[in-house]
């Protein structure tokens, strides 16, 4: 009886998994219209991007100060508090920056998008659009997932700078380190190759499996409001989930033999 | 939402984004010291150069003067040749010695200059031939206890004090 | 009196058929057919209801005739053309010539509803935006919306929402528009209003119409041909003046809305004396 349903389990998430596969690959086939409606993906951007500047400027300040806060304490014992800048930078842009920001995006904007696709399904919208002989894949998917894909680097690159801007705050102006050995320090042990590009890579991918896991989960909802809750939970998780997930298998590829 | 209003904003949202990005390369990265080709290059080689990295700073009396821009090993002196960029204004005398250094006991690794007093200066392509290696803390204690054991007991403090000593002064050239 | 198989409306109507369906049948799953060999012809120009309880498959014909579910047997036709057959290109093409009204509007909530009106215009020509503009102002004109074209379609009531989604099934000029219970939760005006709009449309531009319903009244008024259908068949079919006259038992217990009749009241079940057995 477990078997069975071990069994059921199985074969209902590999056949999802190949549903999400065609799925993304109908979208992908569907770039070039996204892109020939520019004015659609610029609104995507608007909805997915400026509408989660604040959540992701505020977070990123205050995780930048308490970095510095904590940072700050652990160095002081080893006499290594002109390295703060360092700890800041490099945990912000090669870690904390994408997958935080990602993970703020998923549940801003990803539950969004999600809820936004789910509710046009349920109220026939879809439906009404694909029987004008639009497509609703090339007409409401692939601008929104390309609107994330072009949001999520750029958020991930505001939240490092919030969050280094808020450990100079706390670091500099409020405990009182030294500026120059603070920048100076950061500048030396940060490498645009290996730091700042990793970081900016991750985020792109970040931003591909939340945009691509939310309009997945808004275009397969079920047409009822209980479904609809139900895809923009999946989503928020399902994309959670992946993004770290990623960041781990980013990290080893990326950051293998690195020695730092 | 209006259209010019909402191009105005995604405007503004893309503008800052990419300026942080710019920002991170920028400021964070120090990208522009890298494109910044303004400066001489000199060589100086290392019999061990322990845990120096590309980029690490070049100081002059704790003045960063410059970065390592090049570390090679010689095929056939099984030397570490290390290329360092010093920034232009910046000059030292032939009989410099470059060594490597770390600041405080778990801090960066980084290569000091101190200066001769030879009248002529080193210029672009120069090799320094004064140079003192990293100490290498296992070799340190390897020594060390390799020493004692060969001393039977001896003269622990003898040898102890000879072993660091040697390993120091060893490396320079 | 019902006529007993479409062959003797052919007859009667010796115009084009629009739409024609043979035979057809569907289920969402193999065990609970919705449909169990429809057989149906809707001449063009001519405005059809398709009549029949909540859940009998009414709209499940229309998204057959859309192209948007395909038939597990027999053959749907429009203007001559086998839907089945259509790839996804030849699809669009004749959905271009359908317009549909979907059960509450189903209007574009992210759009104005000048700019929902505009949307299949904008999406299938390439008309300069002041032509766009004076084609949409006219289309809402006919339904007596132009004043609400910069409204946002929460701000419009459920009748209103009903006439600009009719606004936008029409904006294209279509030969056939379908609509899908276009007169439910509306009150008794925005009924009348929903009703003869639909008439008028039909009239004026020599449109085909199917519309799916339980209104009965309502359709009395002003359609030219009736379709009842249970359980995944046609029960009967007319004109509105043989469905007033008809005695047969289905017609007769929707026209006059008994609650029991040969659809029964009570959903099957086991006998009463067995049910309550236990409990005594």
């Amino acid at each position: 009886m477990a078997l069975r349903r071990v069994g059921r389990a199985t074969i209902s998430s590999v056949e999802r998994l190949g549903f999400a596969a065609r799925f993304s690959l109908a979208v992908v086939v569907h770039a070039p219209a996204a892109l020939r409606r520019l004015r659609l993906t610029l609104r995507e951007i608007y909805f997915s991007g400026v509408l989660s500047l604040v959540i992701i400027l505020v977070s990123g300040l205050f995780v930048g100060m308490v970095l510095a806060l904590q940072g700050y304490d652990v160095l002081t014992r080893y006499g290594a508090n002109e390295s703060l800048g360092v700890l800041v930078a490099l945990s912000l842009v090669r870690e904390l920056g994408p997958v935080v920001a990602g993970l703020l995006f998923a549940s801003r904007a990803g539950s969004a998008i999600t809820a936004e696709i789910g509710l046009m399904k349920t109220t026939e919208q879809l439906s009404a659009m694909e029987m004008m002989a639009v497509d609703p894949l090339a007409r409401v998917v692939a601008p929104r997932f390309f609107g994330g894909i072009v949001s999520m680097p750029l958020l991930a690159a505001l939240f490092s700078t919030m969050g280094i801007f808020g450990a100079y705050l706390v670091g500099v102006r409020l405990i009182g380190i030294d500026a120059g050995s603070f920048w100076g320090n950061m500048q030396a042990a940060v490498d645009f190759r290996y730091d700042i590009v990793n970081g900016i890579i991750k985020s792109v991918v970040f931003g591909i499996a939340v945009s691509l896991i939310a309009v997945f989960e808004g275009y397969h909802a079920r047409p009822t409001a209980e479904g609809v809750s139900t895809a923009t939970t999946r989503t928020v998780v399902a994309s959670s989930l992946s993004i770290l997930a990623l960041d781990f298998v980013l990290t080893v590829f990326m950051f293998r033999g690195l020695g730092v | 939402m209006n259209r010019s209003t909402l191009d105005l904003w995604v405007g503004i949202f893309v503008t800052i984004g990419v300026a942080a990005i710019l920002f991170l390369s920028l400021k964070v990265g120090n990208l522009l010291t890298v494109s910044n080709d303004q400066g001489y290059r000199l060589e100086a080689e290392f019999d061990n150069i322990g845990g120096l990295k590309l980029r690490a700073p070049v100081k002059a009396a704790g003045v960063v003067v410059g970065r390592v821009e090049g570390i090679k090993l010689d095929p056939k002196t099984y030397e570490a040749v290390v290329t360092l960029k010093i920034d232009r204004g910046y000059e030292f005398s032939k009989d410099t010695i470059a060594s490597i250094l770390t600041s405080g006991l778990l801090g960066e690794v980084y290569i000091g200059l101190d200066s001769g007093g030879d009248t002529k200066m080193l210029a672009d392509g120069d090799r320094i031939t004064k140079t003192q290696s990293a100490i290498v803390l296992e070799k340190l204690i390897g020594q060390f206890l390799f020493d004692k054991a060969a001393g039977g007991g001896d003269a622990p403090a003898a040898s102890g004090g000879a072993a660091p000593a040697a390993a120091a002064t060893g490396g320079t050239r | 009196m019902p006529a007993a198989n479409p062959a003797v409306v052919a007859p009667t109507c010796p115009t084009e058929i629009a739409v024609e369906l043979a035979g057809v049948s569907f289920g969402y799953d193999r065990n609970r057919p919705v449909l169990a060999g429809i057989d149906m012809s809707i001449p063009r120009g001519k405005l059809v209801a398709i009549m029949g309880g909540s859940g009998c498959g009414k709209t499940t014909i229309l998204r057959l005739i859309g192209g948007q579910l395909r038939p597990q047997q027999g053959r749907i036709s429009v203007a001559g053309q086998d839907v089945a057959t259509l790839d996804r290109d030849g699809l669009f093409a004749m959905r271009r010539k359908i317009g549909m009204l979907f059960q509450f509007g189903a209007l574009f909530t992210d759009l104005s509803v000048f700019e929902n009106v505009a949307f299949p215009m904008r999406e299938h020509t390439k008309l300069p935006d002041e032509l766009i503009r004076d084609l949409v102002l006219m289309k809402l004109n006919a339904v007596g919306l132009r004043g609400a074209a910069q409204l946002r379609p929460s701000e419009l009531s459920g009748g209103m929402a009903r006439r600009v989604a009719l606004a936008r099934a029409i904006a294209l000029d279509p030969m056939l528009v379908m609509y899908d219970e276009p007169f439910a939760g509306l009150d008794p005006i925005s009924l009348g209003v929903v009703g003869q709009l639909i008439r008028k449309l039909n009239d004026a531009l020599g449109i085909t119409s199917v519309v799916v319903t339980h209104d009965i009244y309502e359709s009395l008024k002003i359609v030219d041909y009736i379709y009842f259908v249970s359980e995944g068949r046609i029960v009967a079919q007319g004109t509105p003046q043989e469905v007033r006259a008809s005695s047969e038992g289905f017609v007769r217990q929707f026209v006059d809305g008994a609650p029991d009749g040969p659809v029964p009241f009570h959903y099957p079940a086991r006998p009463l004396v067995e049910e309550f057995a236990r409990a005594g």
